[in-house]
Order: C-alpha cells, then sequence, then structure tokens
C-alpha cells in the first residue's frame, strides 16, 4: 500500500500539475473571499447564488471562515477533475497494465492511489485556508467588519470544523471523480459528466423539484462544507452523501478488480 | 508433449482459453517454456499472442484452462509478478513525466530499488536522454524505455510484446544480444515478434498460434527439420516461372511463386530432375538453389499467414 501510495505521489507532485493546481486553488480562494468582503454592500450578493452575507454575519466567530467554507465548491470541482482524470488516465495511456504487473493486488492499488490523491486534496484544502483567513483579515478594514470575534477560541474551533468539513467535501467530490474515472475510462468523458451533473444538471432539477437538492450528491456536498445549510442538516447530508459514495466505491470497486485489462 | 518437468518450466499452461461472445481468442492451448530460455512466440495478428501473454500476467481472466508462471498458478499474479518483468502490446508511460521518472514510479510501485535507473537507462541506451520527457522521445526510444521499464524486477522471466517495434537494424540487434545475454544469465524470455528472422535467430523454442490456437510448441531447431527443403528456380524468362510450376507439378512436387522466384517443395536430389525437366521443354534457368525453409518460409506455410 505504502509503496503505491508513493508511486502515485510521484505523479502528483509533478510540477506542471502540482504548481499549477495550487496556483488554481490560490486563485478561486482569493476571489471567493474578495468577493465576499468586497460586495458586502452590492445589492446583487457577495455569495454563492446571490446570497447575502451581511457584516452581522461576518462579525461573528464563524464569519472567519465563511470565505473559506465558500470557496469549497470550486475546490471539490478541482478535485474531482484531479481525482478523475489521474485515474482515466491510465486507462488512456495504457499504463494501467503497468501498474498492475508490478501490483496485480487491484484493491490495494485503487487505496493507494486514493491515499495519494487525498493527500493532494489536504494540501489545497491547507493552503485555501491559509490564503481565504490571511483575505479575511486583510480585507476586515475596508469592508469595514470588526474582527474582535475572530480572535476568540469559538473562532478557532469554528475554523477546525470548517477545515474538516470543506476537506470532507473536497474528498467527497474527489471520489465522485475517481468513481466516475473507473466507470468511464476516459478523463474527459469523466471530468465533462461530472462537472457537467454537478453544475449544470443538479441546479436545474434544483430549481423545479421542491426539495430535491436534499437528495442531490452537489449540494449535500456543499451542505457539508458550510456544516449545514438551508437546503439539508449537516447529518442529513453527511449521511446521505455517504451513502451513495458507499454504493459508488462499491460498484467501482468490483469493476475495476474483475474488468480485463485490454488497453 | 512437455519439454521439461514442471519445476523447470517458467511457463506452463493447459487449455488455456478465453472467448469474448462466441469468438475464441485462445482457444485449449498448451505449451511449455523451460527455465532459461528464450522462447519465440509468433502468429499472425490476431492469432492470439497478446490475449495470451495479458491472462499469463494476470490482466486478463481465462475462460477456461489453467496454467502456471514461476511454479505458481496464473489466477494468482501476486505471487509470481515481483519476479517477472514485462512490456505488452508497446510501451505505455507518462507523457509529462520523464523517462528516469517513469522509471521511478514503477520502482516505487515495485519496491525496486531507484539506484538501478540510470543504470538501465545506460544499459538500453538512453543515458543521455533519461531526463527528457517521455512525450518527445522517437518510437524506438520509448521502446527502450519499455524494455528498461521490464527489466526493473531483474526479472527471472521476461515477457514482451514485440519489443523491437520501430526500432532500427542496430537497434533490433541490440536488443537481440540484450536478449541472448539475459538468457546466458538464467533470464527465461518469452518474446512476441512479426520479425521471424530474429526470432529464428535468437530463440531456442517457439510457440506458434494460428486463431487462438496454439500450431507448434517446441525446440524451434526441431520445427525447421520437420519442414520440407524448398527448390528456389528463376528462369531466364519470368513468363517461364508458371510452366515451371506445371512441370514440378506434373512430377508430384507442389510450388508456389514468391517475388518472382519459383520455390518447390522437393529435396535437394530433386534439383537435378527439375532442371533437366525444364531444359527438355526449352527453360532456361538462372537460378536453382535447394534450400531448407526459413523460420518466416515456415510460419506462413503453417499460419497461411501470407494467402
Amino acid at each position: 500500500m505504502i509503496r503505491v501510495f508513493f508511486a502515485e505521489w510521484r505523479k502528483l507532485r509533478r510540477p506542471s500539475l502540482f504548481i499549477g493546481t495550487m496556483v488554481a486553488i490560490v486563485g478561486a480562494s482569493a476571489l471567493v473571499t474578495s468577493l465576499l468582503f468586497l460586495l458586502i454592500d452590492s445589492a446583487r450578493g457577495n455569495a454563492r447564488e446571490g446570497q447575502v452575507i451581511n457584516r452581522a454575519s461576518l462579525e461573528l466567530p464563524h464569519g472567519l471562515s465563511i470565505g473559506f467554507s465558500s470557496s469549497a465548491g470550486l475546490l471539490g470541482l478541482v478535485a474531482l477533475c484531479i481525482f478523475a482524470s489521474q485515474t482515466a488516465q491510465e486507462y488512456t495511456h495504457g499504463t494501467l497494465r503497468n501498474l498492475l504487473v508490478r501490483q496485480p493486488r487491484r484493491l490495494t492499488l485503487l487505496l493507494g492511489k486514493f491515499l495519494a490523491m487525498c493527500l493532494f486534496a489536504l494540501i489545497s484544502v491547507i493552503l485555501s485556508a491559509i490564503v481565504s483567513i490571511t483575505l479575511a483579515f486583510a480585507l476586515s478594514g475596508k469592508a469595514k467588519v470588526v474582527t474582535t470575534a475572530w480572535s476568540t477560541s469559538d473562532a478557532r474551533i469554528g475554523v477546525l470544523h470548517t477545515f474538516i468539513n470543506v476537506l470532507l467535501s473536497v474528498i467527497a467530490f474527489g471520489t465522485i471523480g475517481m468513481i466516475l474515472g473507473l466507470l468511464l475510462r476516459s478523463p474527459i468523458s469523466a471530468i465533462s459528466i461530472g462537472v457537467a451533473w454537478l453544475l449544470v444538471v443538479e441546479n436545474i432539477i434544483a430549481a423545479t423539484v421542491k426539495h430535491s437538492g436534499k437528495w442531490m450528491p452537489g449540494q449535500l456536498m456543499n451542505t457539508v462544507a458550510a456544516g449545514g445549510d438551508i437546503t439539508a442538516t449537516y447529518s442529513h447530508a453527511l449521511l446521505v452523501l455517504s451513502a451513495y459514495l458507499a454504493v459508488g466505491v462499491l460498484v467501482a470497486s468490483v469493476l475495476f478488480r474483475r474488468r480485463d485489462v485490454t488497453n | 508433449m512437455p519439454l521439461a518437468a514442471t519445476s523447470e518450466l517458467a511457463i506452463s499452461v493447459t487449455n488455456l482459453s478465453k472467448h469474448y461472445g462466441e469468438r475464441a481468442a485462445v482457444s485449449h492451448a498448451n505449451f511449455d517454456v523451460p527455465m532459461g530460455t528464450v522462447c519465440g512466440f509468433v502468429g499472425p495478428n490476431g492469432s492470439g499472442k497478446t490475449t495470451t501473454m495479458r491472462m499469463l500476467l494476470g490482466l486478463i481472466s481465462p475462460s477456461g484452462g489453467s496454467g502456471t508462471v514461476l511454479g505458481q498458478p496464473i489466477n494468482d499474479p501476486a505471487k509470481y509478478l515481483d519476479r517477472v518483468g514485462a512490456m505488452i502490446e508497446g510501451p505505455a508511460f507518462y507523457p509529462a513525466l520523464s523517462g528516469a521518472e517513469n522509471l521511478r514510479v514503477l520502482a516505487t510501485l515495485g519496491g525496486h530499488s531507484l539506484d538501478q535507473v540510470q543504470d538501465l537507462l545506460e544499459r538500453v541506451g538512453l543515458g543521455d536522454r533519461g531526463n527528457s520527457k517521455y512525450k518527445t522521445y522517437s518510437l524506438g526510444m520509448k521502446q527502450r524505455l519499455g524494455i528498461a521499464a521490464a527489466l526493473l524486477p531483474n526479472p527471472q522471466l521476461l515477457i514482451l510484446d514485440e519489443p523491437t517495434n520501430g526500432l532500427d537494424p542496430a537497434g533490433i540487434q541490440e536488443v537481440r544480444d540484450l536478449l541472448r545475454s539475459l538468457a546466458n544469465e538464467g533470464t527465461t524470455v518469452f518474446v512476441s515478434s512479426h520479425l521471424l528472422a530474429e526470432i529464428e535467430m535468437i530463440s531456442d523454442s517457439l510457440v506458434m498460434l494460428r486463431e487462438g490456437e496454439v500450431i507448434f510448441a517446441g525446440k524451434t531447431h526441431d520445427l525447421l527439420l520437420q519442414q520440407q527443403p524448398i527448390i528456389l528456380a528463376k528462369s531466364a524468362d519470368p513468363k517461364d516461372l508458371p510452366r515451371l510450376l506445371q512441370i514440378a507439378h506434373e512430377a508430384g512436387h507442389e510450388g508456389s511463386i514468391i517475388g518472382g522466384v519459383a520455390h518447390i517443395l522437393g529435396p535437394r536430389e530433386w534439383a537435378t530432375t527439375l532442371n533437366q525437366l525444364a531444359f527438355e521443354s526449352g527453360i532456361v534457368l538462372a537460378q536453382l538453389s535447394p534450400v531448407l525453409p526459413t523460420l518466416e518460409e515456415t510460419f506462413f506455410e503453417m499460419t497461411g499467414a501470407g494467402e
């Protein structure tokens, strides 16, 4: 297992992928947090889907991590793309046969790859947290947000909770990417179907069918990142999402274990 | 007929089959590959070579039959793959990584020493290009990297599918020498190639497939000895060749025209008779040479691949 982990990490740490992704993470986190503070008085809203997060909310202890948790959706999409491409490219490059000759225990190979990608996700979430929280302090003056509550232990606990929730959400996005990569065996198909479902299809369904959001995986991942929201409670989101992922992982693992490697 | 006792066999398969629906990619294959030998694996395109190799490597599940690799059953490849090196259906690596980094990925995965990466690159003639990205490699360089990757575990058994594809003549000779030297060091080499002259030169034994079925498995020398000798005849006037074949046919010897030369089955001694018969028919022969068939000619005859 540990050998698979480090072999996968060698691929993930290549500069074009690692630095490129981390720059994208910094950019996305900075954008979301900046919009949150700089558009605080905008009638169009300063958060996802035109929501308004006012000064009173931002001045609460958990206000420090609102920018960070708002970035979770974008971090998740990046994770979905990375997990999907790193998995499906083994089929398109034909490298899966090399990997399986060196590590014939297929589920060990899968788990080692997954853990390495989770480390990648962890680093991206840490980076996002640093950027978002730093920018929150930096932009609070300009947005006239009082930050006294951000220095309390409640704020620190809030950051920790948000960090765990965002990490769970991002890994859930990544896991869906990996499942799609295994099922479709093509990075382009896996990413395009995943992103189209999460960004387009789910939003259409959620807008047209009442209460459907509490059963949509993408909506639930955002709910988990936010620690619960108007879509669903945190425990409901975690439970339903876990059930979806368990079924997906089971199906993908069985297929991966049994399927002939012919390319 | 087994070539050696089971313990001395690198590969042994019995009734190994793979079906895709109604189609049999490999059907009841039986053959053995003795330890420490070079075994050529030949057959026309689509005859089941790569499928067989994939089954030996645990990449494809057999539909039927059984087999062992290095004494271990092929349904448990984890027991033997750490001693097997392989390159199947051409090299496959990550384009954005360098050749050396690609090897390090596989070495890390297999638990092999990273220190040997540069040595292996030198061994396959890529010593000065190891740090170049794989996507910048020529086909020949990719092939060499694939061979280097197969050598990572210092294998007891090397399974190579068309290792000389894309190599220039010098590269082909280098691979031939490499495989021979590995065999001399005790490595068993199971190699498929379309370059039958190369296979003939390096292989001790041979497995020949046709439409998923093994049509010969044994020593290369024995196969060639089983074949009827051929008389190559060329008439001064190419228009006389069909008539020459007719004369041979009437005398009970079959033949065909390949590349402007009549290939007539018959023993060395019958060449004199053929010369006489041609002379009596007014055909002037420009060439008349009795030869043993090469592996290539034998292959075409046995597989019908040239038809």
